[in-house]
């Protein structure tokens, strides 16, 4: 379904602040799998999830999504086949305007936007009734503007909205990072029962070991700039959060050995 | 009486520059500034239309059609070349001016011998009240030019209004009004806020470049400085709305704006009854409008303290 080819990506190339965010990210998702992104602070995670999104362009490399090559499209040309969820709850909605008028908006991503009103009455109808399915009581507040919600709804219903329309591929960016516990669960039991029941491919980055083992079908661990780890089928079952913690840890004990032997080195032969 | 129908109509008049300014500054948070080359636009455009022999409804909408250019060009130098938005519309104003001057062939045009959407409609009005030159209303004896400009103004902000209000309620203007209060999220709906924000901005000029062209055909004299100043007026409107029907619902709001411009007049028509040096206007609106916005923090600020203050006596209980 998404196909990426030795993805590049670098900012501010050339000053001193150059950053090589992706270097060389290929990958392969089914139709219908479930991903998890991992990784540490600035491994690339979320540059990888904006580079399928078309946040920005990526220096080299391809991606193709179904049959199609989005490599050089804009973000909301893409937006048409892909759902997204932010990390900051206050991203995916429209503060000043209602629960509906959000949902109506989301009910045509992708699709048309004419002159013709842009809520119905039976799309109102179907709001209530897919709002009633997040048992958060939002249902008689639909005429609410979206800003007076709690992060925990905010989320929930932007989740809603990019999966209104199937979306080919659902992004989550750490979508519960910024949440209470009790909030970020409820988005994670909504998450898991959308994406089962209408089998959407889901790329999700997320900064929960626990996320990541016990949804999903597959864990990327990423470390500056690249995939170091891709754990799926039976071994993915068998990773417990502990395994990916000490693969972390493994990771940043080779990081602070490299300068050192470096130094060594130098210090010997120079 | 004759006062307060002059106050109505321009009041009216200048309803439009508010709604246009109520698209720009509050449904897109973009400080458009166009506003003042794009009023003197559709003024002058409309003159040259009206001068050359056109009917005035051609010309008026010869007017919105060069407000609307106006518009699309601040929004194209903002989204497609990345001109900081503020600058985006200097630019066009300041070009304005010259495209301005050509327009018009010199810098003041008098229509006092062309035919003008008030004259032909006063002849209508006049005819219906059987070929008066004075109603009386309520006692008030008022020119019949006077009364008929204002039922034209009424009936003309009543149709734009409402179908403004309708417009932004479409698929299309919902979108526009999401993308902006968050155009993160108008992307990820598959819509690109910058074509949105080009259009509204075309919108935005075209209305407030209606209001020239209906203010150089009510006193029936064009003036290339006619511009300077237009977004501060436009803005004390709509704050003067918003202020009116509180921070609510656009529909309240596009009202708001309207009685607001209206009603901005009034005061303006009574300073100047009472004396007010007609030089000091724009220094008066301009202190108005840094009054309005900063009047909201002065009194954030004041709660939070009396919040503090009311939480140390609690505390000290």
């Amino acid at each position: 379904m998404l196909e990426l080819s030795d993805i590049h990506k670098t900012f501010y190339a050339g000053t001193p602040n150059e950053v090589r965010s992706l270097r060389g990210v290929s990958l392969s998702m089914q139709q219908g799998s479930f991903v998890n992104v991992i990784g540490t602070n600035g491994s690339g995670k979320s540059t990888l999830l904006n580079a399928v999104a078309g946040t920005f362009l990526v220096d080299t490399g391809r991606i193709v999504l179904g049959s199609e090559n989005i490599t050089r499209q804009p973000e909301y040309r893409r937006a048409r086949r892909i759902g997204r969820v932010f990390q900051n709850p206050f991203s995916g909605s429209a503060p000043t305007m209602t629960i509906a008028e959000n949902l109506a908006l989301a009910s045509r991503r992708g699709l048309s936007r004419g002159l013709g009103w842009s809520l119905s009455r039976s799309l109102r109808e179907e709001i209530a009734d897919r709002i009633r399915t997040l048992k958060m009581g939002l249902e008689n507040r639909l005429d609410n503007p979206i800003g007076s919600l709690s992060g925990g709804q905010r989320q929930a219903i932007t989740l809603l909205m990019a999966t209104w329309v199937k979306p080919d591929l659902l992004l989550l960016d750490e979508h519960t990072a910024a949440l209470d516990p009790r909030s970020a669960d409820q988005v994670i039991r909504l998450t898991h029962e959308i994406v089962t029941r209408d089998q959407l491919t889901t790329l999700m980055v997320t900064h929960s070991m626990q996320q990541a083992v016990h949804l999903g079908d597959r864990i990327l661990m990423m470390h500056q700039g690249q995939i170091v780890a891709d754990l799926s089928g039976p071994e993915k079952a068998r990773t417990r959060a502990e395994d990916l913690l000490s693969r972390f840890d493994a990771l940043r004990q080779r990081d602070q050995l490299t300068p050192a032997v470096r130094d060594l080195l130098e210090l010997s032969y120079v | 009486m004759v006062l307060l129908i002059s106050a109505f109509n321009f009041g009216l008049i200048f309803a439009f520059l508010a709604l246009g300014v109520y698209i720009s500054f509050r449904i897109f948070h973009f400080p458009d500034i166009t506003a003042d080359g794009a009023f003197a636009f559709g003024g002058a455009a409309t003159t040259a239309m009206l001068v050359s022999g056109w009917g005035p409804i051609v010309a008026t909408g010869a007017g919105f059609l060069a407000g609307m250019l106006a518009g699309a060009t601040t929004g194209i130098l903002h989204t497609r070349f990345r001109i900081h938005g503020l600058l985006s519309g200097i630019l066009v104003m300041t070009a304005l001016y010259s495209v301005n001057l050509h327009v018009l062939g010199k810098s003041n045009v008098t229509l006092s011998e062309a035919s003008t959407l008030n004259k032909s409609w006063t002849a209508i009005i006049k005819r219906a009240f059987g070929d008066v030159e004075r109603v009386d209303i309520l006692g008030w004896m008022v020119g019949i030019q006077d009364l008929a400009s204002l039922l034209l103004m009424v009936l003309l902000m009543m149709v734009v209004g409402s179908t403004l209000f309708c417009f932004l309620k479409t698929k299309f203007g919902t979108a526009m009004r999401g993308s902006g209060d968050n155009p993160q999220m108008i992307l990820a709906m598959g819509v690109s806020d910058k074509l949105l924000l080009t259009f509204g901005l075309a919108l935005a000029n075209g209305l407030t470049a209606i209001s020239g062209s209906l203010l150089v055909q009510y006193q029936e004299f064009a003036d290339v400085q006619m511009g300077i100043g237009m977004v501060v007026w436009g803005l004390a409107s709509v704050i003067i709305g918003e202020s009116l029907v509180g921070e609510s619902r656009f529909g309240l709001l596009i009202a708001g704006a309207i009685l607001g411009s209206v009603l901005f007049r009034m005061m303006i028509a009574i300073a100047l009854r009472c004396g007010l040096n007609p030089n000091d206007l724009k220094i008066i609106t301009a202190f108005f409008v840094f009054i309005a916005l900063v009047a909201p923090q002065w009194s954030r600020k004041r709660k939070a303290r009396l919040l503090v203050a009311k939480a140390r006596v609690a505390g000290d209980a």
